[in-house]
């Protein structure tokens, strides 16, 4: 990374207040008029020290602490980080709890999916899809907060199991809800499927070929994207994905439609898999005691969180507190990929590319680039709001227009 | 044990006779082997290459009191996980960058130089990871005697030699 723009090209640096992601980002781009030539990242503005902070509290005060590293999939760490302390502790989590922590962790992708579609689609200038999808979002979150206590950040679980059993009218509502969801993704499917301003806007933009997504290490959605045939639920699973039957999706557009069409897809196996443990969930225990403390060891746990691999590693002292927790979160994995997809692709694609890795973009808003360049477009700052009209506009001028389907589906009767 | 993860170890052993008793099954897919700094060049090479480790999961950096470690993570068919553990020295902690494997390795690299200070030969040229730029040389967080930000002078903690 050079702090001088090279002479001729305008460097746009990006960030790094967005502290959406785990670790915050700034990229750093150089271009050559619409076109983006080279990209650098730096990361760690929102660096929290919660690693270290975990040695210093207990189990039970580090799950809290670690399930908070990210609002929208605070199950998935909370989780992947209690399943490495009871494997150490040599604890035998209840079958039924087993059960129930996978079935939050389903809702979970589900509202996760669902929230980035709606992202996606406001990226792109394709608000009616965003009030769609984020209105039928409202179904999972009423559910998930009917279960847990709690719309984000859910606190179900605890070393040794789940700290609140469904009912069976819970469960009812659950399949009711199901239900309403699904026809809603058979919708969104369609649309994104045979829709030509979606396909149009979409395709052949964040192009990552299969090859670089293996090499990169892309994880989750958007390495499936690329035809990278890896899913921990399937290939190393844990909780109850071993009773479960679902398909991995896989797509080979390599780009950031693919993304989208792996999403959706995704969605439907979702439904699948918690009408499977909503109906097969086995009676008993929803806990076993824990101890206070554990006894010396290390586990590493791996956990297939809406955006791909979450890893955690933890280690144990023999006391109440954790000796070691190292998380590595998927952003962490894709966003180094990010630079490589923006690679000779334009500016005004920049939204929706790093949209495509599904970032947690709810502070978007808060991010800046400051266009500090000594082209033709001088100094300015380019908030993100900015460069999302960019890139809308950009597209007009080219044809690709959401705002007929916009109007479209508003009057459709899809409601 | 069962029978892909005891032929792993059982290759593994064969491979590097000084693994013999270092290599351990935790649970299904999980192995975790135990290996000499001057030997962890061939061993990755050989794990990588010929045993068919192509997923990197992770590195993590710890303290572990007289010594410092490093664990690398890798999956096999994204299903088995082999976890390479090897012990820094603590006075001068170094490692050999493995981002010729896997260049997802650049930024977890850079973790251990911030937070464990220590040295990755062969790392590239980039921006530090994750701390501040303004960040004190010589303070690594992730040390067990890390003495806070707001120590005292003097109550420096044991640093890399020539840093």
């Amino acid at each position: 990374m050079t702090d001088k723009p090279l002479s001729g090209f305008v460097t746009v640096p990006i960030g790094p207040q967005h502290p959406a992601l785990k670790e915050p980002e700034n990229f750093t781009l150089t271009l050559a008029g619409e076109r983006i030539m080279h990209t650098g990242m730096r990361l760690g503005y929102n660096h929290r020290g919660i690693e270290k902070a975990c040695e210093q509290r207990t189990f039970i005060q580090a799950l809290y602490l670690i399930e908070r590293i990210c609002g929208i999939c605070s199950h998935s760490h909370s989780t992947a980080f209690v399943n490495a302390v009871e494997e150490i502790a040599g604890l035998e989590l209840p079958r039924r709890a087993s059960y129930i922590r996978t079935l939050i962790a389903e809702l979970e992708r589900v509202h996760s999916h669902l929230l980035w579609l709606g992202v996606a689609g406001h990226e792109i200038g394709f608000d009616t899809l965003l009030m769609y999808t984020w209105r039928d979002r409202e179904v999972v979150m009423d559910l998930l907060a009917k279960l847990t206590g709690n719309r984000v950040n859910y606190g179900i679980n605890t070393p040794g199991g789940v700290r609140r059993d469904v009912s069976d009218e819970q469960k009812q509502e659950i399949l009711k809800g199901t239900d309403v969801l699904e026809e809603r993704t058979k919708y969104y499917i369609e649309i994104a499927t045979t829709e030509p301003t979606i396909i149009g806007r979409l395709s052949q933009v964040g192009k990552l070929s299969h090859d670089d997504a293996v090499r990169l290490g892309a994880v989750g959605p958007t390495g499936r994207a690329s035809a990278v045939d890896r899913d921990v639920r399937r290939d190393d699973p844990y909780l109850a994905y071993s009773d479960l039957q679902f398909k991995v999706i896989t797509d080979d557009h390599c780009d950031v439609y693919g993304r989208a069409v792996v999403r959706v897809l995704e969605l439907m196996e979702c439904y699948s898999l918690i009408r499977q443990l909503v109906r097969n969930m086995p009676d008993g225990p929803i806990a076993v005691k824990a101890p206070r403390k554990v006894a010396p060891g290390e586990a590493l746990s791996r956990y297939e969180a809406p955006r791909g691999e979450d890893v955690h590693y933890v280690r144990t002292n023999g006391s109440d507190k954790p000796d070691r927790v190292k998380v590595r979160a998927p952003t962490l994995a894709n966003v180094q990929v990010v630079a490589h997809m923006l690679k000779d692709g334009y500016l005004a694609d920049l939204p929706i590319v790093i949209a495509a890795i599904d970032p947690c973009f709810s502070c978007t808003d808060r991010m800046t680039a400051a266009l500090v360049g000594h082209g033709p477009a001088g100094e300015g700052v380019m908030t993100w709001p900015q460069l999302r009209r960019h890139g809308i506009e950009f597209y007009r001028r080219q044809g690709i227009d959401f705002a007929d389907l916009n109007k479209r589906l508003r009057s459709g009767g899809h409601h | 044990m069962p029978q892909e993860e005891d032929d792993i170890l059982n290759q593994l052993t064969a491979q590097f006779p000084f693994l013999a008793g270092k290599v351990r099954l935790q649970r299904p897919r999980r192995l975790w082997a135990e290996v000499p700094a001057d030997k962890l060049a061939e061993v990755f090479e050989y794990v990588v290459r010929q045993l068919g480790f192509d997923v990197y999961c992770t590195l993590t950096g710890l303290d572990m009191g007289d010594k410092l470690a490093a664990i690398y993570h890798l999956a096999r068919a994204n299903r088995i996980v082999l976890n390479l553990r090897v012990e820094l020295d603590r006075q001068n902690p170094c490692l050999q960058t493995i981002t010729g494997y896997f260049p997802a390795a650049d930024i977890s690299e850079r973790e251990l130089v911030d937070l464990l200070g220590v040295k990755v030969e062969g790392l590239p040229d980039g921006p530090r990871y994750p701390l501040p730029d303004d960040w004190p040389a010589g303070s690594y967080p992730l040390r067990k005697d890390w003495p806070g930000l707001d120590a005292p002078a003097g109550a420096a903690q044991t640093k890399p030699e020539g840093s």
